[in-house]
Order: C-alpha cells, then sequence, then structure tokens
C-alpha cells in the first residue's frame, strides 16, 4: 500500500544514497561537502520518521551546520581547488580487491538483517505506537542525564581533551621552531582553533 | 507501510558507500567525511533499532557518537592541517612516513 509514510521513506532514502554516491565522486572536495550534507538532511528525514524528533534536529544544526562548517574551513585554509595531483590509480588488480572486499562485507551485513531482523519485521512497523515523549527532548535528556550520566561526562572530556589536541597540533607554531613556520602562507593558527570548538 | 528493516537497508547500503569511499578515495578530506559517512549509517542503525524495541537507549548512544564524531572531526582536520604544513600536499599516497 502506498501512503504518504512510504514516499517520504522512499525519496528520502534516495536522495540519503545519492548524496553519498556523488560524494566520493566528486573531485572538488567543496561539492563533496555539499553532497554529503545533502545526504545528511535526508538522514535527518530518516531520524525524524523514526520518531527521533531531537536527534533529527540534532544533526541538522551540529552535523550539517557546524561539523561540515569546519569541513569548508579546512578546505578553505589549505586552498584546495580540486586540481591537486592526486597522483596515479592503483593497479586494477588492487581496485578490484577492494570492490571485492566491500561486497562481501555488506552482503554479510546483509545476511546478519535477513537473518536476525526480517522474521520479526511484522511488529515493527513505523506506525506502531509508542510513549508520547518517545525521541523528545526530555526523553533524550532523563536518559543522558539519568542511567547515562557517566558517558555524558565522560563525553565532555573527550570533547576537551579534543580542543586541547586541536589547538596543540593545529596552533601556530614558535617562531624558529620548524622551517614551516616561517613561511607565512603556511601558517594558519586561530582559525582552524575557533572551529575546533564545537 | 514502512518497516524497521527497510531502514536497516537503507542504513547498510550508506555504511557500504562509506567504506568503498574510504578503500578508494585519493582525497584526504573527501576519506575524512566516508568515515563520518558510516557513522551516520551506525547512528540510523541505531535509532532503527531503538524505535523497533520501544525503548530509547539507542537515542543517548546516537547522541555520544555525534559528541564523539565532532571530537574526531576537530583532532582529524588539525592533523591534516599540521601535515599539510610540512607536506604541501592532500594526497593520501605521500603519507608514508611511518611506513618502513
Amino acid at each position: 500500500m502506498i501512503n504518504l509514510d512510504t514516499i517520504i521513506f522512499a525519496i528520502s532514502a534516495l536522495v540519503a544514497v545519492f548524496g553519498a554516491v556523488m560524494m566520493i565522486g566528486q573531485r572538488n572536495p567543496v561539492a563533496s561537502v555539499l553532497y554529503f550534507i545533502l545526504s545528511l538532511v535526508a538522514q535527518a528525514v530518516l531520524y525524524i520518521q523514526l520518531g527521533a524528533l531531537f536527534l533529527g534536529a540534532i544533526l541538522i544544526i551540529v552535523y550539517a551546520g557546524a561539523i561540515m562548517v569546519l569541513f569548508l574551513f579546512v578546505i578553505m585554509l589549505l586552498n584546495l581547488r580540486g586540481q591537486e595531483d592526486l597522483g596515479e590509480r592503483g593497479s586494477s588488480v588492487g581496485r578490484f580487491s577492494k570492490y571485492l572486499l566491500v561486497t562481501l562485507f555488506v552482503i554479510e551485513l546483509g545476511m546478519v538483517i535477513k537473518s536476525s531482523v526480517l522474521p520479526n519485521a511484522g511488529i515493527t512497523g513505523i506506525s506502531s505506537m509508542v510513549p508520547s515523549d518517545f525521541g523528545s527532548v526530555v526523553g533524550v535528556a532523563e536518559l543522558l542525564f539519568g542511567k547515562y550520566l557517566y558517558p555524558f561526562e565522560l563525553a565532555s572530556v573527550l570533547l576537551l581533551a579534543a580542543i586541547v589536541g586541536a589547538v596543540v597540533m593545529a596552533g601556530r607554531e614558535k617562531a624558529g621552531d620548524t622551517p614551516a613556520a616561517a613561511k607565512p602562507e603556511s601558517a594558519s593558527g586561530p582559525g582552524s582553533v575557533g572551529g575546533a570548538g564545537d | 507501510m514502512v518497516t524497521i528493516p527497510a531502514f536497516l537497508i537503507v542504513a547498510v547500503v550508506i555504511f557500504g558507500i562509506g567504506a568503498v569511499g574510504v578503500l578508494i578515495s585519493r582525497n584526504i578530506i573527501v576519506l575524512f567525511m566516508c568515515v563520518e559517512l558510516m557513522l551516520n549509517a551506525a547512528n540510523l542503525a541505531l535509532i532503527a533499532f531503538s524505535r523497533a524495541l520501544n525503548i530509547m537507549d539507542g537515542h543517548a548512544f546516537v547522541f555520544l557518537v555525534l559528541a564523539v564524531a565532532a571530537a574526531e572531526a576537530a583532532v582529524g582536520l588539525a592533523i591534516l592541517i599540521a601535515i599539510f604544513r610540512n607536506r604541501e600536499t592532500i594526497n593520501i599516497d605521500r603519507f608514508d612516513m611511518l611506513k618502513w
């Protein structure tokens, strides 16, 4: 039966896969980032269809907003235009073995889903009833500040460590430290640091 | 009716595309984004299972995965800037100074 749920799912699933495929096919990294954002927005629609309203919003705001801007910022900082020398393609045997590896892996994942999930598919349509606070801010917050308080606090330590690490690695080096620090065009400094904090 | 396995199949397809991208990409920024794509596919599967089992614990996992992905992107791009400053290239085949 074709209803609105099915149509929304089909369109957003196709857009998500299309964006992902186009992302790895682009030569210009800026186009790659934009296709990835398209894929992320479609995935956010899928999240919302599954009842994860808060996470759908977070995916667009944090991922498509903050993290992808960080990527774009680095692309601009490195002044990449898509005309870089990316070297020779690998040998055909090497490429074939990569595709073979991934195909086998995807088939394996499909078999796992087929054997363990599909037999129980009857009760799990997305139109089934869920509690009214399913996926809401309140529901997620009760979990994060109750049952998963310890992992949540550890995540804050992780983010702090990531900020310090990014500042140390990407920050401006002291004058005379290395030859690279003497060249003005290679200094990147504070800009990347500001983007690292999200 | 849209069922949960349909979402899982989408997640597997996206994960497969991300894995292909990691293996064949020669641009390190695209390679980073493919890793993020695989994280997103795992998130989609977590949310689908969360809906199927009608418990919200998967949402908390996804929230923490998003925090880890942000940290990973920040540190990874900082490493990329540090390497680019020394090597002046983004070709991953040239990033082989740890190989002997």
